[in-house]
């Protein structure tokens, strides 16, 4: 177990190192003098060469990267061009108010959508089955921009129990933040209910089919001891890796849904950045995301051997 | 662990007063059991009838469709929801499984009928600790605390012979041998004693030595409690030696039932003559040439496995072959034997070039393969290989004609015209004549993929073939058609042969000369006969104790007899 | 033994799948050639006229019709979806088929630099391509086509790695064919299969990225019509039209759940192993 866990880490090391090289090489793809990239148009000469000297670029791009990574791990991911804040504090920030919306909805989707389709596949092709797969597929269909721009329309503007526009933090005013983050959420958990519905079904499936199913059965078990007693733990180890990718995803798709309800979240950080040209903060938000993406799906490995002792014996 | 523990005579005698003691009630009775696919009413189980009597063993055989697994698995109540039962009766101890409700049915299940799987690997929860296995049953069923159950399971473990019954208990199933597995889920089985245990292909899945280990103490197990067995197979000699009655069934009909012995010795319906005839049975020795230069030579062949690699530490490699020296003569069959691991897949694949030696060299008519281009060329085109499994040997995206026709590719001296009638003429030659060139693989059943194969294998006339497992994938009415074949078209074409297996009864077929290996090294060689009738190593000894010898009696029937295992007297 | 009842009827998903995605590219190609009216004329006059009999879809706020700019923005949406999946696929199909074949350290360093960009979320690494290529259809087209060339790039390799596992290919390799000539004939074709299924999983996958880009502005920049941008310039006339909101949406969802539909009766039919499981 300590060897499997010690492994995993260690296997997320390169990645993150290529994360960080790619990062670097894209941002100097772009043409141009890369401290005036890092500075904006305001800068001036003297801070400039400043820059030049500390990004090390009269030296080779090896150790430019070198110089570069080494800031980052210490926090230091530079200066936003149109803000003039700090990157990581700012970031950070951001992070927050998007990580809140994206777990809750996705804890949430998973707490319904896991023992729908544990049930659809017990009750396979059967009307309920049936139903419950073609609810997910239709969900899963419509984006998350226009189920947020219908809920919009309709708690919003037509039964205006929610408030449209803006975003009040949940620190400074409790009541009034949760009802700003209903309808983000509730977009994403519809979103993402058809997406785990339909792989918690499709792995209760492969496993509901297994000798070991009808070994429980054959002992006299009742269906619902065979159904969550022996079927749900080994069927959920697909469901749980898909979360993590799910939780990743989102917070690299969150821009849409955070423009919908204009949040100030760090997708729109980013895509704000983009039309700035901020390229201090696209830089620092793609590290973090990617990072973050990393770790996340660390942990959710990390946890795998509770539903499949076979993973960590390897 | 060791056979030595059971005598070969634990099935048959006194299971036989059971079962001609007729006077008591049946414990199970089936009767007109039929079965159909729900959608197209293609009918599964045809009006099937058998008891079985309290206390004895009764076998079902039949080939892959004959129903067996259905009507089984029915008994407690298993039928696949696209299945409907469309008539019959299952009656166990007297009641009507069928009318049985839900709650009743699972009062029934695991304590009164017991059930064991085909494949160890996969019946038993790979996430849950075997102790909460295996008390599982105990706590359903049984009204005894905690205490008493773990005491049970203990002395369970024990009995079926698992060396650390403690730490089992805090034990995955990955963590034991398949064969130990099935100890398990044997133990599970019987911890409650039930009065019926359906046994479904039990030890199919199982290396041939450990096979007879797990059916021994299935036997005793059950004997030792009274649990009468229900023992579904398609293996008839495995049936023959441990039932005292056996049904055989054909494609949903049971075409014939009756004690061990009559239907082996008077088979009454011409598919049991059929399946007694597929039985593989040893053919006069041939008479091949003594001397001459081996067409392929092996000496001290050494083959490594790359351990595996992980981040902290790189496990070393794992030899699999510690210097194999072998000869193949001209016109020669020579067999493989050995239990899984003991290296013979891997000595035919090094010496088919798909695995690369770390030492040791191959000579081809004398000439060192390694040292020159055209040698190796030479041997290249000279040398073939049939696989084990049909369905996956064949490209599916490939006509049988493109299949077959493949090898001839790399043929410069024939013409177009001269390789398309090659191809009719090998497909003619393993009976695939008329309209099969434009098939695709998967239009053909498990033997017709096989021919393909052979004729893949033969079509360039190679003068030696190596065969892995040829027949080991196939029913056993095809395994003796195919084996048939090849015997056919070696005769004729005269090539010689590695022929790899794990069943000895095919060997004793096919084989002239017979290499016995285990753990990567040969441990015995020598003339077919002298190796069946007068083995000297301990494991061959082991390996001839699980096959039965045959003696025709006439009339389509046969008599069977055991080899005794190691450290048993010699009958 | 549970498929040989279903197997003779088709199955519902490839029916609706298949009938929603016909009407897709019959739309597409229409637009692409004919619209009702031109989808960039503005007319103020009409601005922001309800569905009716001259306007069907109803106008936007510049008086533009609804309906041409639908079948305007199908016409681009699946032209750039066609051409990035293209792209993916030969990128991809190639990184891949160039690993499983080398195998040994050249696999390994090829496939840590994917796993690297596979570790980029959703369309973080297409946003972050955008910010260098430039937000505009060839931008969108390069940045989706390498962003998603990873992900093809890994069910090829994964592909390939099983296929060599199988018998077939020994035997290709007793017969004498060499390494090259097992790849072409036997392995590439093996991989058409699994391919169709994530090209037609993927098509809708870039349909969805790109209507996100350019719904956030980052996509095909107005005018020029596409489903995106139709629903990101809805947004502030959403209490007065509401059609103007609702009919890309309705574009966008009805073209994913064909394609969801139509991958799900694919991958049943093509993928072997998951048979059964639907």
């Amino acid at each position: 177990m300590f060897r499997f866990a010690l492994t995993r880490i260690a296997m997320a090391l390169p990645t993150l190192l290529i994360v960080a090289v790619s990062v670097f090489v894209l941002i100097r793809l772009i043409p141009g003098d890369p401290a005036q990239l890092m500075l904006g148009d305001l800068a001036t000469p003297a801070s400039l060469a400043d820059l030049r000297t500390r990004l090390g670029l009269d030296q080779s791009l090896p150790v430019q990267f070198g110089i570069w990574f080494g800031n980052v791990l210490h926090g230091d991911f530079g200066q936003s061009i149109s803000s003039q804040q700090a990157v990581l504090p700012l970031i950070l920030q951001r992070f927050l108010v998007s990580a809140q919306i994206v777990l809750v909805a996705v804890v949430l989707a998973s707490l319904f959508a896991v023992p729908a389709g544990v049930i659809a596949a017990w009750r396979q092709d059967s009307a309920l089955d049936i139903g419950l797969v073609g609810a997910a597929t239709l969900l899963l269909s419509i984006p998350t921009f226009w189920l947020g721009l219908l809920l919009l329309l309709f708690f919003g503007l037509k039964l205006g129990w929610l408030p449209v526009v803006g975003y009040v933090s949940i620190a400074d005013d409790w009541k009034a933040g949760l009802l700003y983050l209903v309808m983000p959420i509730m977009t994403l958990f519809l979103h993402e209910m058809g997406v785990v519905l339909r792989m918690a079904r499709a792995s209760t499936l492969e496993v509901l089919r297994l000798d070991y199913i009808t070994h429980a059965r054959a002992k006299g078990l009742s269906e619902s001891a065979v159904l969550w007693r022996h079927a749900f733990k080994n069927a959920f180890g697909p469901t749980w890796t898909l979360i993590g990718l799910v939780l990743g995803n989102l917070l690299g798709g969150i821009a849409v849904v955070e423009t919908v309800f204009t949040i100030p979240g760090l997708g729109r950080l980013l895509v704000d950045a983009i039309f700035a040209r901020d390229y201090p903060v696209i830089q620092g938000c793609m590290l973090f995301v990617a990072f973050t993406y990393v770790l996340v799906n660390l942990v959710i490995d990390l946890c795998y051997p509770i539903f499949d002792p076979r993973v960590a014996a390897e | 662990m060791s056979t030595k523990a059971f005598s070969s005579e634990v099935g048959t005698g006194s299971r036989e007063e059971n079962a001609s003691n007729k006077a008591t009630a049946p414990l199970l009775d089936v009767a007109d059991l039929t079965l159909k696919l729900g959608a197209s009413g293609r009918t599964l189980v045809n009006a099937v009838s058998f008891q079985v009597f309290p206390g004895e063993i009764v076998g079902i055989v039949g080939e892959s469709g004959s129903g067996k697994t259905l009507a089984a698995r029915a008994v407690m109540g298993f039928i696949p929801p696209a299945v409907r039962l469309t008539g019959g009766t299952i009656r166990f101890e007297g009641q009507d499984v069928m009318a049985m409700s839900g709650k009743d049915l699972r009062a029934m299940r695991g304590s009164r009928v017991g059930m064991v799987f085909q494949e160890p690997m996969t019946s038993l929860n790979p996430s849950m600790l075997i102790g909460r296995q295996l008390d599982e049953g105990l706590e359903l069923h049984r009204k005894l605390d905690s205490g008493q159950r773990k005491a049970l399971v203990l002395d369970m473990l024990r009995r079926v012979g698992i060396r650390d019954p403690e730490g089992a208990l805090e034990s995955y199933p990955h963590q034991f041998s398949g064969g130990m597995r099935q100890r398990i889920m044997l133990a599970s089985v019987m911890l409650l004693k039930p009065a019926l245990l359906l046994a479904d292909e039990p030890t199919t899945a199982l290396d041939a030595v450990v096979q007879r280990d797990v059916m021994e103490l299935m036997v005793e197990l059950t004997q030792a409690n009274d649990t009468a067995v229900l023992l579904i197979s398609h293996d008839l000699g495995m049936v023959a030696r441990y039932c005292s009655r056996i049904v055989v069934m054909c494609q949903g009909d049971v075409v014939e039932q009756g004690t061990a012995e009559d239907i082996l010795a008077r088979p009454q319906h011409p598919y049991t003559r059929k399946l007694l005839a597929a039985m593989p049975q040893r053919l006069p020795a041939r008479f091949l040439p003594e001397g001459g230069t081996p067409i392929v030579a092996v000496r001290d062949l050494v083959v490594d496995y790359p351990g595996r690699q992980g981040f902290f530490r790189k496990s070393a490699p794992k030899r699999a072959l510690h210097g194999v020296s072998i000869d193949v003569k001209p016109g020669e069959v020579v067999a493989v034997v050995g239990g899984s691991g003991s290296g013979k897949t891997t000595l035919g694949q090094s010496i088919a070039g798909l695995v690369r030696p770390a030492g040791g060299e191959i000579l081809f008519n004398g000439k060192p393969i390694a040292k020159s281009d055209t040698a190796y060329w030479d041997y290249r085109l000279n040398c073939q290989m049939v696989f084990q499994d049909p369905y996956s040997s064949l490209d599916p995206r490939m006509t049988i004609q493109q299949l077959v026709g493949e090898p001839l590719r790399l043929v410069e001296a024939m013409s177009a015209a001269q390789k398309k009638a090659r191809v009719a003429e090998v497909l003619t030659e393993v009976g695939l004549g008329d309209g099969f060139g434009q098939r695709y693989p998967h239009e053909l059943s498990g033997g017709q993929r096989q021919r393909v194969a052979i004729a893949r294998a033969i079509v360039r006339r190679p003068s030696f073939v190596i065969a892995d497992e040829p027949v080991s994938a196939l029913d056993v009415t095809v395994r003796a058609q195919v084996l048939e074949l090849f015997d056919e078209l070696q005769k004729k074409h005269g090539f010689s042969c590695l022929f790899i297996s794990h069943d000895l009864g095919v060997v004793e077929q096919v084989a002239d000369r017979v290499i016995v290996m285990h753990e990567g090294r040969i441990v015995e060689e020598g003339p077919r006969d002298a190796i069946f009738d007068d083995p000297q190593h301990d494991y061959t000894r082991k390996l001839l104790s699980a096959v039965p010898g045959l003696e025709s009696t006439g009339d389509g029937g046969v008599r069977l007899f055991w080899r005794r295992g190691e450290g048993e007297a010699s009958a | 033994m549970n498929g040989h009842g279903r197997m003779k009827l088709p199955a519902p998903n490839a029916l609706v799948g298949g009938t929603l995605i016909a009407i897709l590219l019959a739309t597409a190609g229409t637009g692409a050639l004919w619209t009702p009216y031109d989808p960039l004329k503005l007319s103020f006059r009409e601005k922001l006229v309800a569905p009716g009999a001259l306007h069907w879809l109803g106008t936007d706020e510049f008086g533009r019709d609804v309906l041409s700019r639908l079948m305007a923005g199908a016409a681009t949406s699946v032209w750039i979806s066609i051409l990035t999946v293209t792209l993916a696929v030969v990128m991809g199909t190639t990184i891949g088929l160039f690993s499983g074949y080398m195998r040994g350290w050249t696999d390994r360093i090829i496939m840590a630099f994917n796993d690297a960009l596979l570790a980029f979320p959703g369309i973080l690494l297409a946003l972050g391509l955008l910010a260098v290529l430039g937000a505009n259809k060839y931008g969108i087209i390069v940045a989706l086509g390498i962003a998603y060339t990873p992900s093809v790039a890994r069910v090829v390799r994964g592909t390939v790695l099983s296929l060599r596992e199988r018998e077939f290919i020994a035997a290709s390799r007793v017969m004498g064919n060499g390494e090259g000539f097992t790849m072409l004939r036997h392995i590439l074709p093996n991989c058409i299969a699994p391919l169709t299924v994530l090209a037609t999983s993927m098509f809708g996958y870039v349909l969805l990225a790109e209507s996100a880009l350019s719904f956030l502005g980052l996509g095909v920049p107005p005018p020029a019509p596409t489903w995106g941008n139709m629903l990101a310039g809805s947004r502030p006339y959403i209490d007065q039209a509401v059609w103007l909101g609702i009919f890309p949406g309705l574009c966008i969802s009805l073209t994913l759940l064909g394609i969801n539909l139509l991958g799900d009766a694919l991958r049943d039919k093509l993928d072997p192993r998951m048979r059964g499981a639907r």
